[in-house]
């Protein structure tokens, strides 16, 4: 006890020198609570997207052959029918001329859909009905449109009810599609980021509209998120016979197997950025061992009184390792606070998900604890062995 | 012949200086009897530092045998050293050597500190002990508050602290004009009377005859009387 008030009566006598001691420890705990709070935060917010693409969803992109361009409804039905699979959702896009009196855009992404896929997709909603059974097997022309179509082709109006013309067809606005979900990473990324606004529409529209009888992209829901890598299997079966075997004609893209391939990466990045940032706690640490050197010294006198008035020379080497140990626990918590301060102003400005990070706060304060004892010791060591007669002629 | 409390027979010290082996203490015998007041007078030089330093036990005598309060100082480690020290020895040093960043009671209550005495007990003992040394207004001074007499009337209240069995003093007028000197003086004459042991090393003849006895040590040899001064 008298040796922790003692301590912290030499540090606080020493403010400027303490501070410049401690600013090692300071940027290093820092950088590492930054870090991994930053990073943690983007793996976050990037697992909750991918999460919101639903696991156990499997996505088929097929680039086809020559003479096989895409898939089938027969072939859907082959994909259907396989044990893992619970549910498939055939899509097509294309960018099509949309019209609706005045008002037209040649930039209106046309999704086709089933209603499978509103089915899994159930936020995707905000007004209206989705599109249903019906509509798909009869291939009606209704649609759903997203905010930003709703803004190109029905400005300042409701477009609930409404007809609008894509590539020349008339359509009927059954629904309205949640702008949230809808501006999601995933969706800008799949959909590509360039249009005008999202119009949804029963992918059989969608195929007669574009021309075409196969579809090029299904999503494939699997009968439980255990069962992904059989119904992988199942799948490819299937894809291999329906392209006779041939390579690269379509990627099966598991959402599962993507996170677990992404937090790897972002783990190795987040040890390789802590393994640099504990560089500035090692140099930090040389600081607060140069310093405790000086100190001790500097304290000659001080360490021969202490010891001709009966002080031990554990005693002695103890108050040191203390003052060591504060000075640069001391850094860590500035370190701490400093490290969530960036952390957070980082976040914010980066749509990444804030959140506290205990282990990294943890591994902060203990790292710099740890700093203190490694680099305490030999100065503590040094004042201990000090002989009293020298230390007291040194006055 | 010997007696208990302290006695010392044949004390030799050598430092390696370099190649050269060089004797500063050439075979001391000296005994005091509880409740001596003893000089012990040398010009600088004449061994009375080191001398010091074995009395006090922050060094060992390389040959000869040291008896303290009926401990046989010798062979004995650093921790065994500062436990002696802690309970054995007062010391009195000619700069005070009081902790700056401590005020008047705390350096006061320090070697209690090491001694182990519990914080309240410690408090109290060393209000006692400025209380005696005539700084009952000064406790809660610092030491840059204080004037040299003052400090040393701190320095031999931390000495008498953990009620030793001898009072060790270096010089302890060294810093000090001569009335504040003599004041000081009066203060060791009055523990003295009280029963304290107190030994003193000094070059000053003047403050070497306040005590009851003086011994002279001259090249490391220690002979009774100051002779070598008159």
């Amino acid at each position: 006890m008298e040796n922790v008030s003692m301590s912290v009566s030499n540090i606080a006598g020493n403010k400027m020198r303490t501070f410049l001691t401690t600013l090692g420890i300071i940027i290093g705990v820092g950088a590492i609570i930054a870090l991994m709070t930053v990073v943690q935060g983007a793996t976050d917010t990037m697992n909750a997207q991918f999460d919101a693409m639903g696991l156990g969803t499997l996505r088929i992109s097929v680039t086809g052959t020559d003479i096989k361009r895409g898939l089938t409804d027969a072939n859907l039905e082959q994909l259907l029918a396989c044990d893992h699979v619970a549910g498939i959702s055939p899509s097509l896009n294309a960018t099509v001329t949309a019209r609706r009196g005045d008002a037209w855009s040649d930039r209106i992404m046309v999704s086709g859909n089933n209603d499978e896929y509103f089915r899994h997709n159930a936020d995707l909603l905000a007004r209206g009905r989705a599109i249903n059974a019906l509509d798909v097997s009869s291939q009606s022309r209704v649609c759903l449109v997203d905010g930003g179509a709703a803004r190109t082709l029905f400005f300042g109006e409701d477009p609930m009810g409404q007809t609008l013309y894509l590539g020349g067809f008339e359509y009927t606005v059954v629904g309205t599609i949640n702008e949230d979900e809808d501006s999601s990473l995933f969706s800008q990324i799949l959909l590509g980021g360039n249009t005008d606004g999202t119009v949804y529409v029963p992918y059989t529209s969608a195929k007669k509209m574009a021309g075409t009888s196969t579809v090029d992209t299904v999503e494939v829901y699997v009968t439980d998120p255990d069962d992904t890598d059989a119904a992988v299997e199942e799948m490819e079966a299937v894809l291999d016979a329906i392209f006779n075997y041939k390579e690269d004609t379509y990627t099966i893209i598991n959402m599962e197997s993507m996170t677990e391939a992404m937090n790897l990466m972002t783990s190795m990045m987040m040890s390789l950025l802590v393994g640099i940032a504990s560089i500035a706690l090692v140099v930090g640490g040389i600081g607060i061992m140069n310093m405790m050197l000086v100190t001790v010294t500097e304290r000659t006198t001080e360490i021969g009184l202490r010891k001709a008035l009966g002080a031990e020379p554990g005693q002695i080497q103890m108050q040191f390792l203390i003052e060591a140990i504060i000075l640069s626990l001391l850094g860590g918590v500035i370190g701490v606070l400093v490290g969530v301060t960036i952390s957070y102003v980082i976040c914010v400005n980066t749509d990444i998900t804030f959140s506290l990070n205990t282990f990294a706060i943890g591994l902060g304060v203990s790292f710099s604890a740890a700093v203190g004892i490694i680099f305490g010791w030999a100065p503590a060591r040094k004042a201990s062995n000090l002989n009293p007669i020298d230390a007291l002629r040194s006055m | 012949m010997g007696n208990d409390f302290f006695s010392m027979r044949g004390i030799v010290k050598q430092y390696q200086m370099g190649d050269e082996v060089q004797t500063i203490l050439k075979g001391i015998d000296l005994d005091i009897r509880e409740g001596e007041f003893l000089s012990i007078l040398g010009p600088s030089g004449s061994g009375k530092s080191t001398l010091m330093n074995i009395i006090g036990c922050l060094d060992t005598p390389t040959a000869g045998e040291y008896t303290l309060h009926g401990r046989v100082i010798r062979d004995l480690d650093q921790k065994e050293l500062a436990h002696i020290r802690s309970r054995e020895i007062g010391f009195i040093f000619q700069q005070f050597q009081l902790l700056p960043r401590l005020d008047a009671l705390k350096n006061v209550e320090l070697p209690l500190v090491y001694a182990g005495v519990p914080p309240k007990e410690r408090t109290r003992r060393a209000q006692e002990m400025l209380v005696r040394v005539g700084l009952k207004d000064r406790m809660h001074h610092y030491q840059n508050q204080l004037s040299g007499g003052q400090q040393q009337r701190v320095a031999i209240a931390r000495a008498l602290a953990t009620n030793p069995t001898l009072l060790l003093a270096d010089e302890p007028t060294g810093a000090l004009d001569q009335a504040t000197g003599e004041q000081v003086m009066g203060l060791f004459r009055e523990l003295n009377a009280e029963g304290r042991t107190i030994i003193m090393i000094t070059h000053d003849l003047k403050i070497a005859r306040h005590a009851t006895r003086i011994v002279n040590i001259l090249d490391g040899v220690l002979t009774e009387g100051v002779s070598a001064f008159d």
